[in-house]
């Protein structure tokens, strides 16, 4: 593990279910996640991607193998709150208003009330929805309430951000958006984030480093370095390299076999 | 011909009194028609009458007193049991199991079969109804805590697990506002039942209340008593029951702007 190294997954597996019942999601994964960086890791619906994602967050435990989150074990890091978490639905509480959900976390940590208020407050700068502070989140769109989870997740300030398919459930443009976006608080908070996507080229799109990954039981095919200029514009995506890497990444998946045509 | 705005923009309110004034129309029409004695049915100012006589002497409210005092405890009881039982049915299924064709059993068996056991135990007048409320009132608001409880998805549950949020905090901050709409659904359903164990108790062998009440003017055949006293209870389970409503909608008011 050498000092860049954030995450380390270490020939990780994890069966579920008992004996003859058992289903393999995931064999032999192993990883490094530099600090700083944006990963995705891509792969087919079931290939184990977010068990894998919520082994770093402890939320699930490995059956095999280590993972080291930061220097420390995955229960040390939640404790120490190393992670934030979104997932694909936005998980606000509706009974809340979006200024009490961005600040629910400081709430379970303990931070004093001015404190919290002014986090959240730079919170809401930063998503620009601060107009919607007193709204609650089903007078929301689903692309704001997105937003929203991803301003809570940065509310203590975690190192890692760890992304469960966050755009899944959003339409095309919407998507698109909240990418660049997501890129901008990047570029700010310098947090590191493993962004699960079913998205060829979305997660080339936003990515430093594109993981991809085999189906059931899940394996780690290859890791694809995305050596395009950052940041990242519209104008990327003329670049002859975007294109290269598009048809690489679908390579791995499999995707460029030699299939009769589809009339 | 349409209505002009203002009685279309307000037609429920307007609708409520004409319908209450067409019903005592009929029953006034009825005793004319039939003429009934007073003690088979009194007209709408007979009972008027007795309504305001009974109350302006202090005895209805005498009795309405104590019958209130015997919901709000049998309620209370009812309420601490069903969400704190509840709450814990829901985190343990296994408890669930083997606790629940008990509790399922105490709303199999009529209440009126079970109150003499309660009256043979517990024989002080208001403890005792208040019990047999307590007894049909707590299902319902147990079964919905339950719901409630379980109803709270996963994902929210792994979210507060990743801020390493205590139990304490994951109960306040996560179980118990998520659980509430449902709750207090069984909490509305549960004040009525209330309201109808006590009657029903009272009924039974009471030696005040309004039950005691229904039964001493059936005793000396005055209905239009009879009939003061039922109103005086209706009107007692609609206050209530518009007042859990309110509590309600204070406590859900994140409701009101939700698309």
């Amino acid at each position: 593990m050498d000092n860049h190294t954030l995450i380390a997954i270490e020939s990780v597996s994890k069966q579920y279910g008992h004996a003859r019942d058992s289903v393999l999601a995931l064999r032999d994964v192993s990883l490094n996640i530099r600090a700083g960086e944006f990963l995705s890791i891509i792969g087919a619906s079931g290939c184990g991607k977010s068990t894998l994602l919520r082994m770093i967050g402890d939320l699930l435990a490995p059956s095999a193998g280590r993972i080291v989150v930061n220097g420390k074990s995955p229960d040390a890091a939640r404790r120490a709150r190393e992670c934030g978490i979104v997932f694909q639905a936005p998980t606000l509480m509706e009974w809340r208003n979006i200024a009490r959900n961005v600040e629910l976390p400081l709430e379970v940590v303990g931070a004093p009330r001015a404190e919290r208020q002014q986090r959240t407050r730079d919170l809401l700068d930063l998503i620009r929805l601060r107009d919607f502070a007193a709204r609650y989140p089903g007078e929301l769109s689903a692309g704001m309430q997105m937003q929203v989870s991803i301003a809570r997740a940065l509310a203590y300030r975690p190192t890692i951000l760890l992304m469960d398919e966050p755009f899944g459930a959003l339409d095309e443009i919407t998507r698109e958006r909240l990418g660049r976006e997501l890129l901008e608080i990047w570029a700010r908070t310098r947090v590191t984030i493993v962004f699960v996507t079913h998205s060829v080229p979305e997660a080339v799109r936003l990515s430093d480093r594109v993981a991809v990954m085999s189906p059931r039981p899940g394996r780690i095919e290859r890791v694809i370095e995305i050596d395009l200029p950052r940041p990242r514009t519209p104008a990327t995506r003329e670049l002859p390299r975007y294109w290269e890497l598009l048809r690489e990444v679908r390579a791995v998946l499999g995707l460029n076999e030699e299939q009769n045509g589809v009339r | 011909m349409r209505l002009p705005r203002w009685v279309r923009a307000n037609i429920q309110y307007l609708l409520i009194p004409f319908v209450l004034g067409l019903f005592l129309l009929l029953w006034e029409t009825l005793i004319v028609v039939n003429r009934y004695p007073a003690f088979i049915l009194p007209t709408p100012a007979q009972v008027a009458e007795s309504f305001v006589e009974y109350w302006q002497n202090g005895i209805i409210p005498r009795h309405v007193s104590i019958t209130l005092f015997e919901i709000g405890l049998g309620f209370s009881i009812a309420f601490v049991f069903a969400s704190s039982v509840g709450y814990l049915l829901a985190k343990s299924p296994l408890l669930e199991k083997i606790v629940s064709p008990y509790l399922i059993a105490t709303q199999a068996i009529p209440i009126v079969a079970i109150a003499p056991l309660i009256i043979i135990w517990i024989n002080t007048g208001s403890a005792q109804n208040a019990l047999i409320a307590a007894l049909i009132t707590f299902f319902p608001m147990l079964v919905n805590t339950i719901v409630g409880v379980r109803g709270v998805r996963d994902e929210y549950r792994a979210l507060l697990r990743s801020y390493a949020a205590n139990r304490w905090q994951v109960f306040m901050k996560l179980e118990v506002p998520a659980a509430l709409p449902i709750f207090l659904g069984g909490v509305r359903v549960g004040v009525t039942l209330s309201v109808i164990g006590v009657i029903v108790a009272e009924l039974m062998w009471a030696d005040r209340g309004l039950g005691f009440l229904i039964n001493f003017a059936q005793g000396h055949l005055d209905t239009p008593l009879l009939f003061a006293t039922v109103a005086t209870l209706s009107i007692m389970a609609i206050v209530l029951y518009l007042t859990v409503v309110l509590i309600e909608k204070i406590i859900l008011r994140w409701r009101r702007n939700v698309q």
